[in-house]
C-alpha cells in the first residue's frame, strides 16, 4: 500500500503467529486435561512445542523489525508502557497467592491447622540458612543486572555489559539450583495440607518466573553478542531488567512472609 | 466503495480471505471478528436460558428428564427430573456470558473499531498482539462449549457448578468438564489482558495531536478505565481458579479444610474479580449511551468532566465492595458494615452519569431514532437495576433476598438490560458506519419494543418471585410460584424472538440494505472522529493524523 501517512506508529502486515499460537494453545491445554486424567502426554506436548514456536518465530519478527528502524522513539514508548503493565498485570496474580496465604496465616482453621500457623504438624525452614543465600543471590543477580545496564547506557561498554549480564544469568541459574535443593529437603508435602499449597504454589510460580526472566536475559546475552543494542535504543534489554528486578521484588516479599514471618 | 474513491483512497481490497480475517492486524476487521463471534456465543448462551425458561414455565418436570431431554413436554411418569442438566445449562450461560459475549463485544468489539478512531489513532499500539487476544477468545470458547459436551459431574456431560465455581462443589465434581472451563477461563483472561494492555498503551501513546487526556470521548475514556480493571482483577481470578486446578488434580488443600484449607478464601478471590468485572461489563456501555444521547438530543454531553471523573470513580470503588456478594457467610459486623456503606458510595458517581445523561437531554430537540430508544431503555433499565442494587447493598435485608430471584432480576436489569440495551445501542448507532448499509427504521424499532417489553415480562416479575421466597437454581418449584414464572417464560420467547428477527434483519441489511453514502448519517452532534470518515471506512484510516480542528469542537477550556 503506497499510502502516504504522516506518523511514526508501527502499522504490521498481516500475521498468522497469532492464530497458530492461539491454536497451539488450545491443543496445550486440551493435552493437558487429558494428560492429568490419566491419557497419554503427547497431545500436551505438541500443543506446548506450537506455542513454544510461534514464541521464538514471533518474536524473531520483532527484532528484525526493530533492526530494520520500525521502533521509532514514540513505539519504543508505546512498548514500554505495553511491558511495565504486563508486569503489574504479573504482581496482580501473585497477589492471589499472598492472599491465600495471609488469609492463612492470619486466620488458621481449627481443623488441621489447630488454630495456629503454621500448623503444628508441619516442619518448616529455616529462614536464615538457605533461603538467607538465595535471597542474597537474588540480589546481587539484580545488581548485576543494573551494572550491565549502567555499562550500556551510561559507557557504551559492551565487554562490562556482557559481563554484567553473564553473573546475572548464572546467579539466577544457581538461584534455581538452590531452590530445587530446598524443595528436594522439604519436610512437608504440595498436598494435603495448606502450608505445603500456599509454600510451594508461591515459590513455585516466582521459579517458574526466575526461569523466564534468566531465558530473558539469556536472550539478551546473545542479542549484544549480535550487536543489537545501542546506549540510545534498547528496549528488549530494558524489559528484561525491569523483569528481573520485579522477580527480586516478589522474591523479598516471599522472603519475609512466606519465610520469616510465616515461620 | 465509492466513498473511499472520493476521499482518494486506494479502495481495492487486495487482501485473499484467510489473510483479512485470520490473519489480521487491522483493528476494524478485527472489531468486526469480536463482534460476530460474540453474536454467535450469544445465541448459544440464550439458546440455554429459552429451554431454561421452556421447563420453569409450568411447576414440575417437563423437558429435562433423565431418560432424555426433549423439546416436547413429557408426562410426569415418563420424566424422571435431571438437575444435573439444569446446572450444566446456568454455568454454561454464565460462563459464556460473563467471559464470551458481553467483554467481547463491547470492549473486544466496540473497543477495537471506535477507540483508536475516536482517538484519531492510524491502528492499536499492538495491532498482531491484538490478533493474538481475538484467536485466544475464540480458543477459549471452543474450550468453553467442549466443556459443556465432556465428562462431568454425576455421570453425565458437563459441570453444574454454577459461573462462580465455588468449592467444594467445584472442587469434587467429577469428570473433566470443569478441568475445561477452568483452563476456558485462564484463556479467555489472558486474551482480555493482552486487549488491555493494548488499549490502554494505545489510549496513552496514540492520541492525536492536541488531543490532551480531558479531550478524549467519552466513549474511549470507558475503554480506557474499563482496560484498568481487566488488567487489575484477572490475573487475581487466574491465581483462584488455578488453586481450584490443583485442589481437583493435585491434592492441594486451598479450599479442603481437611487440610487446613477455607472454601470461603476462594469467594473472596473470585469475588475481587467479579465485582470490577460487573464494571468491565457496564463501563464501555456507558461509553456508548453518552454518545448515543448526545446525538440524538442534538446538544453537547452535560458535564464532561464529571462524567470522566465518574468513569474513574466508579472503578476505583469497584474493587473494595467485592464482600458485599458474600454476606451470608458469616463475616464479622463490622466487615459487613464496611462493604455495605461502600457499596452504596457506588450510587454516587453512577447518580452522576445517569443525571447527566437526563440534563443532556433537557432541553435538547430529542429524536427518538433507533439508537436512541435503546439508550432511553437502557437509562430507564439500569436504573432499576440499580435501584434494586442499594436495596442488595444492604446487608440485613440481603439475609432475605440473598440467592433468590430478587438477585436473579436484579442483576439481569443492569447486565441482560443494561449491557445488553448498551450493546444494541451501538449496533444501530454504529451499523452505518462500519457496514456502509442502513437499517429500516421500523424494523429496529419492531426490536427495540419486542425486545424492551420481553425483557421486562422476563425479569420484571422475577422481583415478585423473590420476594415471595423462591430461591434461584433450581429446576423445579411448587405451584405457589407458578403465575409469574408462566409470565417471565413467555417474556423470554418474545424476547428470543426479537433477538431471531435482529440476525434476520442484520444478514437482510448486509446484503440488500440501502447504501449510506454519508460519512455522518445522523447529525452535527455526532461529532467524534469516527463520524469524519467514509462509511465503512477504508482499510487504514488516519494514515495521515487528524487536525484539532476536525474534532475539536468544544469551546476552549
Amino acid at each position: 500500500m503506497a499510502h502516504e501517512k504522516n506518523h511514526d506508529y508501527h502499522i504490521l502486515p498481516p500475521s498468522l503467529w497469532p492464530f497458530l499460537g492461539s491454536v497451539g494453545a488450545f491443543v496445550m491445554l486440551l493435552g493437558a486435561v487429558l494428560w492429568m486424567k490419566g491419557s497419554a502426554p503427547y497431545m500436551f506436548f505438541i500443543g506446548l512445542a506450537l506455542v513454544l514456536y510461534v514464541m521464538f518465530a514471533w518474536w524473531s519478527e520483532v527484532i528484525a523489525e526493530s533492526n530494520v528502524g520500525d521502533h521509532t522513539p514514540v513505539v519504543r514508548i508505546g512498548l514500554r508502557y505495553g511491558f511495565i503493565m504486563f508486569i503489574m498485570s504479573e504482581v496482580m496474580f501473585f497477589a492471589a497467592w499472598f492472599w491465600s496465604f495471609f488469609k492463612h496465616a492470619m486466620y488458621p482453621m481449627a481443623t488441621f491447622s489447630e488454630g495456629q500457623w503454621p500448623p503444628p504438624s508441619i516442619e518448616v525452614f529455616d529462614p536464615w540458612h538457605l533461603p538467607l543465600i538465595n535471597t542474597l543471590i537474588l540480589l546481587c543477580s539484580g545488581a548485576a543486572a543494573t551494572w550491565a545496564h549502567h555499562a550500556l547506557a551510561h559507557e557504551n561498554n559492551r565487554k562490562d555489559m556482557a559481563w554484567g549480564l553473564i553473573i546475572a544469568i548464572a546467579l539466577g541459574v544457581i538461584f534455581t539450583f538452590f531452590q530445587a535443593y530446598e524443595y528436594s529437603h522439604a519436610a512437608f508435602g504440595f498436598s494435603g495440607n495448606i502450608y505445603g499449597a500456599n509454600f510451594f504454589m508461591a515459590t513455585g510460580f516466582h521459579g517458574v518466573h526466575v526461569i523466564i526472566g534468566t531465558i530473558f536475559l539469556f536472550v539478551c546475552y546473545l542479542r549484544l553478542r549480535a550487536g543489537h543494542f545501542t546506549p540510545e535504543k534498547h528496549i528488549g534489554f530494558e524489559a528484561a531488567a525491569w523483569y528481573w528486578h520485579f522477580v527480586d521484588v516478589v522474591w523479598l516479599f516471599l522472603f519475609a512472609s512466606i519465610y520469616i514471618w510465616g515461620s | 466503495m465509492a466513498d473511499a474513491a472520493v476521499h482518494g483512497h486506494d479502495g481495492h481490497d487486495e487482501r485473499g480471505f484467510f489473510t483479512r480475517w485470520f490473519m489480521s492486524t487491522n483493528h476494524k476487521d478485527i472489531g468486526i471478528l469480536y463482534l460476530f463471534t460474540a453474536g454467535l456465543v450469544g445465541f448459544i448462551s440464550v439458546a440455554f436460558t429459552v429451554y431454561m425458561r421452556m421447563e420453569l414455565m409450568n411447576p414440575g418436570v417437563q423437558y429435562m428428564c433423565l431418560e432424555g431431554a426433549s423439546l416436547l413436554p413429557q408426562a410426569a411418569a415418563d420424566c424422571t427430573p435431571n438437575g444435573h442438566l439444569w446446572n450444566v445449562l446456568i454455568t454454561g450461560h454464565g460462563i459464556l456470558m460473563m467471559f464470551f459475549v458481553v467483554i467481547p463485544a463491547l470492549f473486544g468489539g466496540f473497543g477495537n473499531y471506535f477507540m483508536p478512531l475516536q482517538i484519531g489513532a492510524p491502528d492499536m499500539a499492538f495491532p498482531r498482539m491484538n490478533n493474538l487476544s481475538y484467536w485466544m477468545f475464540v480458543a477459549g470458547v471452543s474450550l468453553a462449549v467442549l466443556s459443556v459436551f465432556s465428562p462431568g459431574g454425576n455421570g453425565q456431560n458437563g459441570s453444574g457448578i454454577g459461573w462462580v465455581l465455588y468449592p467444594p462443589l467445584s472442587t469434587t465434581e467429577a469428570g473433566y468438564s470443569t478441568d475445561l472451563a477452568i483452563f476456558a477461563v485462564h484463556l479467555s483472561g489472558a486474551s482480555s489482558i493482552l486487549g488491555a494492555i493494548n488499549m490502554i498503551t494505545t489510549f496513552l501513546n496514540m492520541r492525536a495531536p492536541g488531543m490532551t487526556m480531558f479531550k478524549v470521548p467519552l466513549f474511549s475514556w470507558s475503554i480506557f478505565v474499563t482496560a484498568w480493571l481487566i488488567l487489575l482483577s484477572l490475573p487475581v481470578l487466574a491465581g483462584a481458579i488455578t488453586m481450584l486446578l490443583t485442589d481437583r488434580n493435585f491434592g492441594t488443600t486451598f479450599f479442603d479444610p481437611a487440610g487446613g484449607g477455607d472454601p470461603v478464601l476462594y469467594q473472596h478471590i473470585l469475588w475481587f474479580f467479579g465485582h470490577p468485572e460487573v464494571y468491565i461489563v457496564i463501563l464501555p456501555g456507558f461509553g456508548i449511551i453518552s454518545h448515543v444521547i448526545a446525538t440524538f438530543s442534538r446538544k453537547p454531553i452535560f458535564g464532561y468532566l464529571p462524567m470522566v471523573w465518574a468513569l474513574i470513580a466508579i472503578g476505583v470503588l469497584g474493587f473494595v465492595v467485592w464482600a458485599h456478594h458474600m454476606y451470608t457467610v458469616g463475616m464479622s459486623l463490622t466487615q459487613q458494615s464496611y462493604f455495605m456503606l461502600a457499596t452504596m458510595v457506588i450510587a454516587v458517581p453512577t447518580g452522576i452519569k445517569i443525571f447527566s445523561w437526563i440534563a443532556t437531554m433537557w432541553g435538547g430537540s430529542v429524536e427518538m431514532k433507533t439508537p436512541m430508544l435503546w439508550a432511553f431503555g437502557f437509562l430507564i433499565l439500569f436504573t432499576m437495576g440499580g435501584v434494586t442494587g442499594i436495596v442488595l447493598s444492604q446487608a440485613a435485608v440481603d439475609r432475605a433476598y440473598h440467592d433468590t430471584y430478587y438477585v436473579v432480576a436484579h442483576f439481569h436489569y443492569v447486565m441482560s438490560l443494561g449491557a445488553v440495551f448498551a450493546i444494541f445501542a451501538g449496533i444501530y448507532f454504529y451499523f452505518p458506519k462500519m457496514s456502509g448499509k442502513m437499517y429500516p427504521e421500523w424494523a429496529g424499532k419492531l426490536h427495540f419494543w419486542a425486545m424492551f417489553i420481553g425483557a421486562n415480562l422476563t425479569f420484571f416479575p422475577q422481583h415478585f418471585l423473590g420476594r415471595q421466597g423462591m430461591p434461584r437454581r433450581y429446576i423445579d418449584y411448587p405451584d405457589a410460584f407458578a403465575l409469574w414464572n408462566q409470565v417471565s417464560s413467555w417474556g423470554a420467547f418474545l424476547s428470543f424472538a426479537s433477538f431471531l428477527f435482529f440476525i434476520g434483519m442484520t444478514f437482510w441489511v448486509l446484503v440488500k440494505g440501502k447504501s449510506v453514502n454519508l460519512a455522518n448519517p445522523w447529525n452535527e452532534h455526532a461529532d467524534t472522529l469516527e463520524w469524519t470518515l467514509p462509511s465503512p471506512p477504508p482499510e487504514h484510516t488516519f494514515e495521515i493524523l487528524p487536525k484539532q480542528s476536525e474534532w475539536d469542537k468544544g469551546p476552549a477550556h
